[in-house]
């Protein structure tokens, strides 16, 4: 492999993982959608408020930072589909703004909306903003509606723009696929199931604990069968493969089964990730284990990275047109310069010391659990 | 998509980035400069341990947080907007646009968002020193978005350290410093971060200053205002300095932004300055004589300030328009057919690879190709101009000179005045007799939105003084903009105006309950 081709894949792999610890992250949203059938009373919300309270930036920052590698990495992919599915990314982006105000000001005095509206801002993110990120991810397999041709720089007084959608639906048209909407739907249900999982770990509470164990089985079950049907009906799919030495994109029938066939490290992640979600499930239900976070967030980030590898690896388009196939984006037609690749990869190696940090920083501050006596006395609430 | 609609996509989107910019730059600034500024005074807590130095902290530390909540929720959108609203541009720049934007996640983003959950949960949590390094480090990660983006920004006005790809039809990086480190990247940096510390040491003076009027807390109000008006008075006055090295980076790369900030129409030597002075309306301007209904001119000091040289020629909206053969200033049509030019090869390119004519494809790769005597001058005689060819008219490269011209002497009014409050208040703090003057203790306090124009006002000038260009020269508006519907556009910035306005009034309200309660009681 060349170098050029090598940063590539890397490029991939550190999007991949951006985007599997963010899955992990919405551990948050699922909390907040959460937020009445968990908390009954005003003092059992605050507690969960706060003990989500604590975590939202980094899944909001994981997102941007998700959003700055992919532009800096795939130019072509930032330009084509935020340019396209337009009413998308700005649905997801609208949900996401409500949830940064709302911990802040929902209880100070004079918030001027009332804490029942910063409430609701709080559960349309957690619900739409997990189910619009699932389905937007789900065309990386099923692919979506544009064009592309960079030579459209040379119609002067023309139509220059590179980057076109086809569909008058601006990346709505994404809902008619059930795939999509399965995927939207185990990614909103999974985390749910994290949320849970993770008010059992972070709050000291006999009636949150088994409120939340219960309801992981209501929330588990769903998941399971979205996941299931948009795992199968993938493998099953046909996918839009390049030939590497000429650029030229086909199809082929069960592009991604034979992925993984290819590549069977990813294929063992994926089965591990999986195997490790599942257990982490059936500990949260059976023992509300603390620990059931743990085996469900590892197992998250492993399934979520096999999947998206699976997508970009192995000559595969990432994101196929279904305008005009040769139109698909590649990880090597569409990623910066060899030049930026490289120097951002020794950029990136500051990454593990930012997860090292982080990592220092959550276990200073979940040493001890959230509960209802540190909720009284403390003075710094959400 | 008809003409009509695309022009009125690039204005509607122009006016959404401009919006949403203007409200995340409404948050920005005080973040940047309340974060110091509290530090400082937790350090004094730690070496002290007063609790009043405690208290006083965490005071300011409760108005940080309402602010750095809604500047983060605005930030967000503008990340996005590039790929929703400028996909074009996000392809021609992302090669070297993204990498500072990724950088500022991994590197600044992470750091604020992790110690700023340490730095107001943490106090029972975590050990004192722990918690002073997570309050600094929150204060230095905001500093470090900042440095990235205004990289980032500063490319934009100043491209430098790229090459021209034909093949990818976009420019690459090709040094990583030249881009970090261009004198432009460095002037922006270095401004608008201490504009932010200007900011926040009026927003503190302020503040103190209500505390003062109201006879309340005038402990708290009084140090914090020592503090505040310290750190002020040295950024304000670093502040007028880097303002004037940024006017010296305009007048090298950026005339036409130069000649609009001065309403300066026939290029001469030995400039004036026009200290102040009411502009006619557009149609009544086309020289220099008939340009403002009267003003105040300082002789030679628009000369000495854009180039250290009181004789330097200044040129003007009509030199850089018409042509000034004997300054050598090619006119504005010469630029938009070399432009043209430039992007006529990309046609041939084209045109080429369909046929699979190689040797044509080279022959126009090797006029892009810098190694090469033959595609230096190319490139420096028509991709230079590039961006001009999409232009229709010369016209169109003149940007809005009321608007530049007038938000320009807001700022640097409000600079000098800010320079002469902190002084003064310095003295009358050290005298012990501020308290007795209760009008300057109103100005003070009436300051703080003096500050927030001031600070708008300095990136119209940065921003609208650059139009048409996105990046300048190389890519206009037109050519940068998503093939969207207005409709769609207009539906986003709808929503957006309510949102972020309905947000503001929910912030500010907050912010101005929490200062009426002011500091905890023991
Ligand atoms: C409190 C705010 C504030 C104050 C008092 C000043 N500035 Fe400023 N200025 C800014 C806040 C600002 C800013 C918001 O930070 C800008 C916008 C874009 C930028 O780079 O910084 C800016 C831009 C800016 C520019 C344009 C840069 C460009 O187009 O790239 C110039 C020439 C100056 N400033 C010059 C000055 C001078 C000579 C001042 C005299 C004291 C001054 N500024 C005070
Ligand atoms: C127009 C380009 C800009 C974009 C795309 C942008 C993007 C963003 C984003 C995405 C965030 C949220 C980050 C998080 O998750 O914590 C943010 C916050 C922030 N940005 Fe910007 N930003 C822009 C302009 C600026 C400028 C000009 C500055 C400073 C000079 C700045 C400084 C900051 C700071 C300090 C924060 C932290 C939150 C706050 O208090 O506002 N940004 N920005
Ligand atoms: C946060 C402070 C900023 C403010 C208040 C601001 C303000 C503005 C304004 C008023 C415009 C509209 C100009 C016009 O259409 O006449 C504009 C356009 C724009 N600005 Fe900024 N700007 C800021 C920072 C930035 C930064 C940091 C970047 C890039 C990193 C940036 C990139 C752009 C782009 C891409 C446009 C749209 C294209 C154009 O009209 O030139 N801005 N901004």
């Amino acid at each position: 492999m060349d170098t050029f081709v090598l940063l590539q894949h890397y490029w991939w792999l550190i999007i991949s993982l951006l985007g599997a610890l963010l899955v992990f992250l919405l551990f948050v949203q699922g909390g907040q959608g959460l937020l009445y059938t968990i908390g009954q009373t005003d003092e059992e919300r605050t507690m969960i408020v706060n003990a989500l309270g604590r975590k939202w930036e980094f899944t909001f920052t994981t997102l941007v930072t998700f959003g700055g590698a992919f532009f800096a990495s795939f130019p072509l992919f930032y330009s084509t589909s935020f340019g396209g599915a337009f009413y998308v990314w700005m649905a997801i982006l609208l949900v996401f703004v409500i949830q940064a105000v709302a911990y802040e000001f929902r209880r100070k005095p004079s918030n001027f909306l009332g804490e029942k509206t910063y409430n609701a801002f709080l559960i349309i993110n957690g619900v739409a903003g997990a189910l619009l990120l699932g389905v937007a991810v789900g065309t990386f397999f099923t692919g979506a509606n544009f064009t592309v041709d960079r030579m459209n720089m040379a119609n002067i007084g023309g139509n220059t723009t590179i980057s076109q959608w086809t569909s008058p639906w601006r990346g709505l048209e994404a809902l008619a696929d059930y795939r999509n909407v399965a995927l939207g739907l185990a990614v909103l249900f999974l985390s749910r199931v994290l949320g849970l999982e993770y008010f059992m770990n972070a709050i000291d509470d006999t009636c949150i604990r088994n409120r939340s164990t219960r309801h992981l089985t209501l929330n588990a079950i769903p998941f399971v069968i979205c996941f299931l049907v948009f795992l199968i009906s993938i493998l099953l799919s046909t996918g839009w493969t390049v030939d590497p030495t000429t650029g030229i994109i086909s199809t082929e029938p069960y592009k991604y089964w034979h992925n993984l066939l290819d590549m069977p490290v990813i294929l063992i992640l994926l089965i591990v990730g999986v195997i490790a979600v599942l257990w982490g499930i059936a500990i949260g239900i059976l023992k509300s284990s603390k620990q059931a976070i743990w085996f469900s967030g590892i197992g998250t980030v492993l399934t979520v990275l096999a999947l998206l590898l699976t997508a970009g690896y192995n000559n595969t388009s990432y994101y196929p047109s279904l305008a005009d196939m040769q139109s698909s984006l590649t990880i090597y037609n569409s990623s910066s310069s060899e030049f930026t690749l490289q120097a951002m990869s020794i950029v990136s190696i500051l990454i593990p010391f930012v997860i090292a940090y982080i990592w220092y920083a959550w276990r200073a501050m979940n040493r001890k659990p959230i509960t209802r006596q540190e909720i009284e006395t403390e003075d710094h609430l959400y | 998509m008809e003409v009509n609609d695309l022009l009125s996509v690039v204005d509607w989107s122009r006016a959404q980035f401009a919006m949403t910019a203007i409200y995340h730059w409404l948050f920005v600034p005080l973040t940047l400069g309340l974060g110091f500024i509290i530090a400082f005074m937790e350090t004094i807590y730690y070496k002290t341990g007063d609790e009043f130095w405690k208290r006083t902290t965490k005071f300011w530390m409760r108005l940080f947080g309402i602010n750095f909540a809604i500047g983060v929720a605005t930030g967000i959108i503008l990340e996005f907007e590039f790929g929703t609203n400028w996909s074009n541009y996000s392809h021609f720049v992302g090669d070297i646009f993204g990498a500072p934007l990724a950088i500022e996640g991994i590197m600044a983003f992470f750091m604020e968002s992790t110690f700023i959950a340490i730095m107001f949960f943490g106090w029972n949590k975590v050990s004192k020193g722990f918690h002073l390094a997570a309050t600094w480090l929150t204060a230095i990660g905001a500093n470090l978005s900042a440095l990235w983006i205004l990289v980032a920004n500063a490319w934009m006005q100043y491209p430098t350290g790229t090459a021209f790809n034909v093949e990818t039809a976009r420019n690459e990086m090709t040094s990583f410093w030249d881009v970090l480190f261009s004198p432009v990247a460095i002037n922006k940096f270095l401004h608008t971060t201490t504009s932010g510390y200007v900011l926040a040491a009026v927003f503190v003076v302020g503040v103190s200053a209500w505390f003062l009027i109201r006879k309340r807390d005038q402990k708290m109000a009084r140090y914090s205002m020592v503090i505040a008006s310290t750190f002020g008075l040295v950024s304000a006055l670093f502040l007028a300095f880097t303002g004037d090295s940024s006017g010296v980076d305009i007048a090298k790369t950026q005339p036409m932004k130069l000649a609009a900030m001065e309403a300066h129409y026939d290029g001469e030597h030995a400039a004036p300055l026009v200290a102040f002075g009411i502009l006619k309306p557009d149609e009544d301007r086309s020289c220099n004589d008939d340009a403002f209904h009267w003003k105040i001119q300082i002789p030679k000091m628009l000369s000495v300030l854009s180039f250290h040289d009181p004789e330097a020629f200044v040129p003007g909206i009509n030199d850089l328009l018409y042509g000034n053969p004997q300054q050598g200033i090619l006119s504005t049509q010469e630029k938009i057919d070399r432009g043209r030019i430039a992007i006529q090869e990309l046609a041939v390119y084209r045109d080429a690879k369909q046929r699979g004519d190689t040797a044509a494809m080279q022959r126009v790769m090797a006029k892009f190709d810098a190694q090469t005597a033959e595609g230096r001058a190319f490139l420096d005689s028509y991709y230079r101009y590039f961006g001009y060819g999409y232009l229709s008219s010369p016209q169109e490269t003149v940007p809005d000179v009321p608007l530049v011209f007038y938000s320009f002497r807001v700022m640097v009014g409000a600079g000098v005045y800010f320079i002469a409050l902190f002084a003064v208040l310095l003295v009358l703090l050290y005298r012990r007799t501020l308290d007795q003057y209760r009008w300057l203790l109103w100005i003070t306090l009436w300051s703080i939105p003096v500050a927030y124009i001031a600070s708008q006002a300095g990136w119209i000038v940065a921003e609208v003084g650059r139009q048409p260009w996105v990046v300048q020269d190389l890519l206009p508006t037109v050519a940068a903009v998503s093939r969207i519907d207005s409709g769609s556009v207009i539906v986003t910035f709808c929503i957006f105006v309510a949102l972020f306005t309905t947000l503001l009034i929910a912030e500010i309200a907050i912010m101005v309950r929490q200062i009426k309660i002011g500091p905890e009681k023991n």
